[in-house]
Order: C-alpha cells, then sequence, then structure tokens
C-alpha cells in the first residue's frame, strides 16, 4: 500500500503493542459500561473512532494558534461539537441502540482516549498523522470493546447480535446461560482476562 | 427533606457512580496508588461536582430544554436547544474547573500545591460530566435535588476510590502472577466490589 513504515507504525501500534485501553489504561469508563451485547459495543466502537480521527486532525490543524493556558477548553469544545454531531446521527439512524447508549455516547467527550491522544499526538504532529493516530487508536479501543462484547453476550444471553448462537439442545441438557456475565462487574474481570492473556503473551509489558 | 435523604442515599450506595456506571474509572485506576492522595481527588471531584450540578440544572430548565426559554416571551415557547446541552455543560464544568484552579491559586497556595494536579484531570472526570447526563435524564423536581444528587455521587465515588487506594496498599504485599500484576488484578478487584456494591441495588429508598 502506499503508506509508509513511519504511518504503519503509527496505525498499528496502538492495535496490540501501545492498545489504549489495556496498556495506556484510557477510555476505560465506556469500555465497560456499554458491552454487554454485542451491537452497542460496535455502534459505540465506530463512533469513538470517528471522534478521534477527526478531532486529532482539527487540533492538529489548529495546534499553532490554540494559546497554551485555554488549550483543554478549545479541546473540549471540539470534541463536544464532534459528538453533538455523532450523537445525532446516531438519534436519526440507530435509534434503538442510541437508547441503549444512553448517556454514554455523550460521555465520548470525557472518554480519556480522546484527551489523552489530541495532548500526547495532536498537539506535536500534522493532519495526516494525527488522523492515522485516530483512527490506530480508535481500531484498537473498538477491538477490546468487540472482544469483551462478544464473550458477554455469548456466555450471557447465549445470542449474538440478537440471533441465537447456543443450540436449544444444549439447553435441554441442562445448559443454563450465565446471567452474571451481564451484569456491569463482569466486564472488569473480562478485561483483567483479556490484559492477563496479552501480558502472558507480551512478558516485556509486564509490570513489576 | 425525605426526598432528599433519599436521593443522597440512592446517589451513594444503589446508583454509585464507580460500580454502577463506571463513571470516573480512569483517574480511579490512574490516582488509587495511595489513601491520601486518593482522598484528595475525590474530594475535588465532589466539590466541583456539588458546585456544577446547580448551574446546569439552572441553565438546562431555564435556557436549553424544550420550552424552557418562555419567560423571555411567548414567541420562544417552542425553542428547544437541548441539542446544544453537551457543549454548554462540558464549557460550564471547564470553566469552572479553571475558575476553582485560580481561586485555590490565589486564596490558599498550600491546597493548591497538594491538589494542584488533580484539578485540570477533573475536567475530564467522566464522573462531572456523567452527573450532569443524569441529572437531565431523571429531571429532578429543583435545584436543590440536583445539588444533593452532586453530592451524593461525589461522596459515592470519594468512597469508592479511598477504598481501592486502601486495598491497593495492602497489595504490594501479596503473590499475584505475574502477568496480573498491576493494572490486571485491579480490575479484578475493582469488579468484585461492583460485585459487592450489587448488594445495594435492591434497596427501596
Amino acid at each position: 500500500m502506499g503508506l509508509s513504515n513511519k504511518s504503519k507504525e503509527i496505525l498499528a501500534g496502538p492495535l496490540s503493542k501501545n492498545n489504549p485501553v489495556i496498556i495506556q489504561m484510557l477510555g476505560i469508563c465506556s469500555a465497560l459500561a456499554v458491552t454487554s451485547k454485542l451491537e452497542p459495543s460496535i455502534v459505540m466502537a465506530v463512533s469513538v473512532t470517528a471522534v478521534v480521527a477527526f478531532a486529532n486532525v482539527i487540533i492538529s490543524l489548529l495546534r499553532n494558534t490554540i494559546p497554551n493556558r485555554i488549550r483543554i477548553i478549545v479541546q473540549l469544545v471540539v470534541v463536544a461539537a464532534l459528538v453533538t454531531i455523532v450523537s445525532e446521527v446516531l438519534k436519526a439512524f440507530a435509534f434503538d441502540v442510541n437508547k441503549q447508549l444512553s448517556v454514554f455516547v455523550g460521555l465520548i467527550i470525557t472518554n480519556c482516549i480522546l484527551m489523552g491522544r489530541l495532548e500526547a499526538f495532536a498537539l506535536g504532529n500534522g493532519p495526516w498523522e494525527s488522523f492515522l493516530d485516530g483512527l490506530g487508536n480508535g481500531l484498537g479501543y473498538g477491538i477490546i470493546l468487540v472482544i469483551i462484547g462478544f464473550f458477554r453476550e455469548l456466555l450471557g444471553s447465549g445470542t449474538l447480535l440478537g440471533f441465537q448462537v447456543i443450540p436449544e439442545v444444549f439447553y435441554q441438557w441442562g445448559y443454563v446461560n450465565n446471567g452474571l456475565m451481564i451484569l456491569p462487574p463482569m466486564a472488569l474481570i473480562v478485561v483483567a482476562v483479556i490484559i492477563w492473556v496479552h501480558r502472558a503473551r507480551n512478558k516485556d509489558l509486564q509490570e513489576n | 427533606m425525605e426526598e432528599l435523604l433519599s436521593t443522597f442515599m440512592r446517589a451513594v450506595f444503589v446508583d454509585n457512580m464507580l460500580f454502577a456506571y463506571y463513571l470516573g474509572m480512569c483517574s480511579f485506576l490512574a490516582v488509587s496508588k495511595n489513601v491520601k492522595t486518593a482522598l484528595g481527588l475525590g474530594i475535588a471531584v465532589t466539590f466541583i461536582l456539588v458546585c456544577t450540578l446547580p448551574i446546569n440544572y439552572m441553565l438546562e430548565n431555564y435556557v436549553l430544554k424544550e420550552g424552557a426559554l418562555s419567560w423571555l416571551g411567548a414567541e420562544y415557547a417552542g425553542v428547544n436547544l437541548s441539542f446544544l446541552s453537551l457543549l454548554i455543560f462540558i464549557a460550564v464544568i471547564a470553566s469552572f474547573v479553571q475558575l476553582v484552579e485560580m481561586v485555590i491559586e490565589r486564596y490558599a497556595p498550600a491546597l493548591y500545591t497538594s491538589l494542584g494536579i488533580f484539578l485540570p484531570l477533573i475536567a475530564v472526570n467522566c464522573a462531572i460530566l456523567g452527573g450532569s447526563l443524569f441529572m437531565q435524564q431523571k429531571a429532578f423536581a429543583n435545584a436543590g435535588v440536583a445539588t444533593v444528587y452532586g453530592l451524593g455521587s461525589g461522596i459515592g465515588w470519594l468512597l469508592a476510590i479511598v477504598g481501592m487506594a486502601a486495598i491497593r496498599e495492602k497489595l504490594t504485599y501479596s503473590n499475584i502472577p505475574k502477568p496480573l500484576k498491576g493494572l490486571g488484578i485491579t480490575f479484578i478487584i475493582t469488579g468484585l466490589m461492583g460485585i459487592g456494591f450489587m448488594c445495594f441495588s435492591g434497596l427501596k429508598i
């Protein structure tokens, strides 16, 4: 493809080695609350990716004109405007999912991924790199969200995207859905397991 | 009075910001390494929640909500500005945090040095914006109830972060599988605490 090595690194880094959720500890709040089903997880992942990528571009274009003291307010306003657009789009085209996500669409504004990437990357890099960085981080966040949503919906309700996956026979043999998986605290445990697996495979990431 | 008390208790235990909605998780995980700083951040969050909720409540009910502008005259009665609420709420919160920072810096330099680093962090703490958004969703009867709700959610958050910090201080001495150390075990403990807090969810107050 036409991407240089550096661009590839910016795009692919956040997917695993530098994942926003499980390594940088950013954006955890929403990663946990919306993942009891697969569908809202996917919608949330797409929304956050779009907002991060475009916020990164806008802040990167403005980076030389923003006074340092008020930069947080400027960043918040840019992000809030983008989130308002996303929220109106969701209301128009995916009303049911929007209802399920409730306040968490609005809370994309305070999703730490946004502030973290804007502060750490967009303020010091050009628009194209910032766009790739936003895209990469959004996707990294999305992967984790989809994994959590997948396991919670599969084990908790036996469905995926609303379709029955576990065959009816299993239930007749005595299989029972694990109701605990639907409850919010289990999201944390699933994340912990993901971290465990990820760090067991990448020894250099382990903490002392 | 009864309504205030029940709103308060619900906000602290039943609808705990952290364990029921996961708000403010990022700073919760980052700052819960020792009890003292956790307490400082908890107090700062509570303070900002108590101050911004009534302001946002007023804005919501007299400016943003559908028909809220009718006090300006009959021709404004149909105006619905609620799509602006995200922008307005976050602007109020961010500017209030900045204001508090300046006031504390000017009049209480000692407090400023101990809290200083947390103050800018608070503007992007989801618990604060979450408080305003839940306030909008729950449509409280008056600004007093909204303030009490803010106080309650702040104190619930404070309890959670202080408890977590205390547990993490003890964890330093325990034998944890290597890949789980640090972040992993913190998640598991938060999950377990969340399950504990769920026993409040059946309470009718």
